[in-house]
């Protein structure tokens, strides 16, 4: 079918939420959960003249991904910026919570959490906060019953706020050049803390501070991919295969690369500053070489681990 | 904000099969659009919410033209609409019929 | 009311808490019935960063390494997530998740724990420190917010007295105790009139729910009258589909 053709080769970037899943996943039998048609949206919205989304801006159900069952989860990122609200949180509980009691020979293989997500959204910003303490309590369960959780990043709105929280709690992440994850946004800084700080309209500084090609090389996310659904896909189908458990080893492992991190690098204020001190290549161009040449670049050291 | 609702009669039932679609996003300039299966075949509805006001006949006059073009009967289109300009609303209308004729 | 007021009230019986960098508290205390506790804490009014959330993860993490399964206090004045370019460059969220995760692996290995907020807690330092223990108490000058109301007006557009107007007819998005009661992210509310020690001791016996409960208290307090049922529908329709 050409639809499908089209979206596998398509740029993760510009598709929907819904065409990344039918990318992702294997072809057929998405199940979605509470989809459009019944209209659970956001009863918060009217009251400052806005209009909603039909799903509330996330999608959520149950798929293939090269033959395993997963349980999934998308942002639409052009909806209120991906924002998490009082339904749209409650939905990615929901799923996880289904994760968790259906553990099991029977039960899904992963979890794959398709954040696109400028945090809390403001509106609802008590529900949304607490959505996303009850998502990461529920990550931590999922995981602790055996079923890895994925992180994709690789829209518009990124994964900021709670979402770059949430993400660091799912087993394993995959991000794309677009990617930036963080907690507060740059333009937050800035207000706070004046230009000098963070000028939130250098492009090139947002990106250096908290794009994915600095969080892979300091092993800030697991893998890093070119942006077509099917780089994503093929990274997915790879790294279920091998993810590191909950327990109190992890935590040990993660609180010593953590601490080793801030130690070599935490008087740094720029990327370049961390490449020159790891004694990576031409630390001035690693932000504008290709994703060949990028991926051609050694990690530093601690970034491949198994810590998170 | 409106909510309102536009009826039609359709010439013929919307062919294909498929019960379901939405396409689009209701984000700045755009608006997302829900298809259903729903209504007896020579009826056809759109349900539009809104936060600018005051262009109700410019939808009626869109969402008219439209009906007159595709003539989809028995589908409910239900929409959510960020600001989206009259071409793009009957560009995603269109869209959204051959998603649902299984022609896209 | 000021640290030591509320570390007297809580521990009349001793403990040997001090301050260590970054605005962080550690040491342990005597509980009335519960033998000794972990205290931990972020004070003073300082921001929730990489250095202080690494240092308090290493304090729970020894907790649970010791194995003795012995509450976990977590005294909270902070302000938000630390707003610094050199924190985001070096992943200030994988700091806080740490955090979060060596909080939830404590309560998984039998550490009651909970946060007792005396000051502010924001944005990203709410999530990290008041709400991932298994109960959060406001204490006099608690002052929760996701974020400020000029701020939101800012940030949204909308008129800070519509925001203000709002505000009094739903507790879904403004700052304070009152709507975080509401839509059950704090969990009790301690005045100054009644000692902190046997209301601690009581929390602390009381069992502790497996999974959380918060959307549930949400539900019954009328703060959130959708997340559980949305909760509830979407994982009915995966058993449903299975």
């Amino acid at each position: 079918m050409s639809n499908r053709l089209q979206t596998f080769k398509a740029d993760w970037y510009e598709a929907s939420a819904r065409e990344r899943i039918a990318g992702l996943l294997d072809a057929e039998g998405f199940i979605e959960f509470l989809g459009p048609e019944q209209r659970a949206m956001s009863p918060h919205l009217a009251q400052f003249d806005l209009t909603g989304a039909f799903d509330d801006g996330i999608v959520v159900g149950r798929g293939r991904l090269d033959g395993q069952q997963v349980l999934l989860a998308a942002q639409e990122g052009r909806f209120l910026g991906g924002a998490f609200g009082e339904v749209h949180g409650a939905k990615l509980v929901g799923l996880l919570r289904a994760a968790r009691d259906s553990a099991g020979p029977d039960g899904p293989r992963a979890v794959l959490l398709l954040l696109d997500t400028g945090g809390v959204r403001l509106q609802e910003a008590n529900a949304g906060e607490l959505a996303i303490s009850e998502i990461i309590h529920a990550i931590i369960e999922v995981r602790s019953a055996g079923i890895p959780v994925l992180a994709l990043v690789g829209g518009r709105a990124g994964a900021f706020g709670g979402g770059g929280i949430i993400t660091a709690c799912c087993s394993r992440i995959i991000a794309s050049e677009h990617a930036r994850v963080s907690v507060s946004g740059p333009e937050v800084i800035e207000t706070n803390k004046g230009v000098e700080e963070f000028d939130s309209r250098d492009r090139a500084l947002v990106w250096r501070v908290c794009g994915a090609r600095t969080r892979y090389l300091t092993g800030g996310v697991d893998r890093y991919v070119k942006g077509s659904i099917q780089n994503f896909r093929e990274a997915a189908i790879a790294l279920i295969a091998h993810t590191p458990a909950f327990e109190l080893a992890t935590l040990k492992a993660e609180q010593r690369r953590l601490s080793e991190r801030l130690q070599r690098f935490g008087d740094c204020r720029d990327a370049p500053e961390i490449w020159r001190k790891a004694g990576l290549p031409e630390p001035e161009r690693i932000a504008e070489i290709t994703d060949d040449a990028f991926l051609a670049i050694p990690r530093i050291k601690g970034a491949d681990h198994d810590a998170r | 904000m409106e909510q309102f609702q536009v009826h039609g009669a359709a010439k013929r039932r919307a062919s294909g099969h498929r019960r379901q679609v939405i396409t689009g996003a209701n984000a700045s300039g755009n608006l997302e659009v829900l298809v259903e299966r729903v209504l007896p075949d020579l009826e056809c509805q759109v349900e539009v919410a809104t936060a600018v006001t005051g262009f109700r006949p410019i939808w009626e006059a869109v969402i008219k033209e439209f009906f007159e073009r595709t003539s989809p009967g028995g589908l409910r289109f239900s929409i959510n609409d960020g600001g989206a300009r009259p071409d793009t609303v009957t560009l995603r209308l269109m869209q959204s019929v051959q998603l649902m004729e299984d022609k896209a | 009311m000021t640290l030591d007021d509320v570390v007297t009230s809580l521990f009349p019986s001793g403990h040997q808490v001090e301050r260590g960098p970054s605005g962080t508290l550690h040491g342990t205390a005597k509980v009335e019935g519960h033998g000794k506790v972990t205290v931990v804490g972020i004070v003073g009014g300082t921001p929730l960063g990489i250095d202080a959330a690494i240092l308090l993860a290493e304090h729970v993490l020894a907790a649970v390494e010791a194995g003795d399964r012995a509450p976990i206090v977590f005294l909270v004045d902070t302000s938000s997530q630390n707003m610094a370019r050199r924190d985001e460059l070096l992943g200030l969220n994988e700091y806080l998740a740490h955090l979060a995760k060596s909080l939830a692996l404590a309560a998984a290995h039998g550490h009651r724990s909970v946060s007792l907020l005396f000051g502010q807690a924001a944005a990203g330092a709410f999530i990290g420190a008041a709400l991932s223990s298994q109960s959060l108490v406001a204490l006099p000058g608690a002052a929760p917010s996701v974020m400020d109301l000029p701020s939101i007006s800012r940030v949204t557009k909308l008129p800070l007295e519509q925001l203000e107007r709002l505000a009094k007819s739903t507790p879904i998005f403004a700052p304070g105790v009152r709507p975080l009661f509401a839509v059950g992210a704090v969990t009790e509310t301690w005045a100054a009139d009644q000692p902190f020690a046997p209301r601690l001791a009581d929390l602390l016996r009381q069992p502790v729910a497996t999974s959380d409960l918060r959307d549930q208290i949400g539900l019954e307090r009328k703060g959130r009258r959708l997340a559980q049922t949305i909760a509830a529908r979407v994982a009915a329709e995966a058993v449903a589909h299975a």
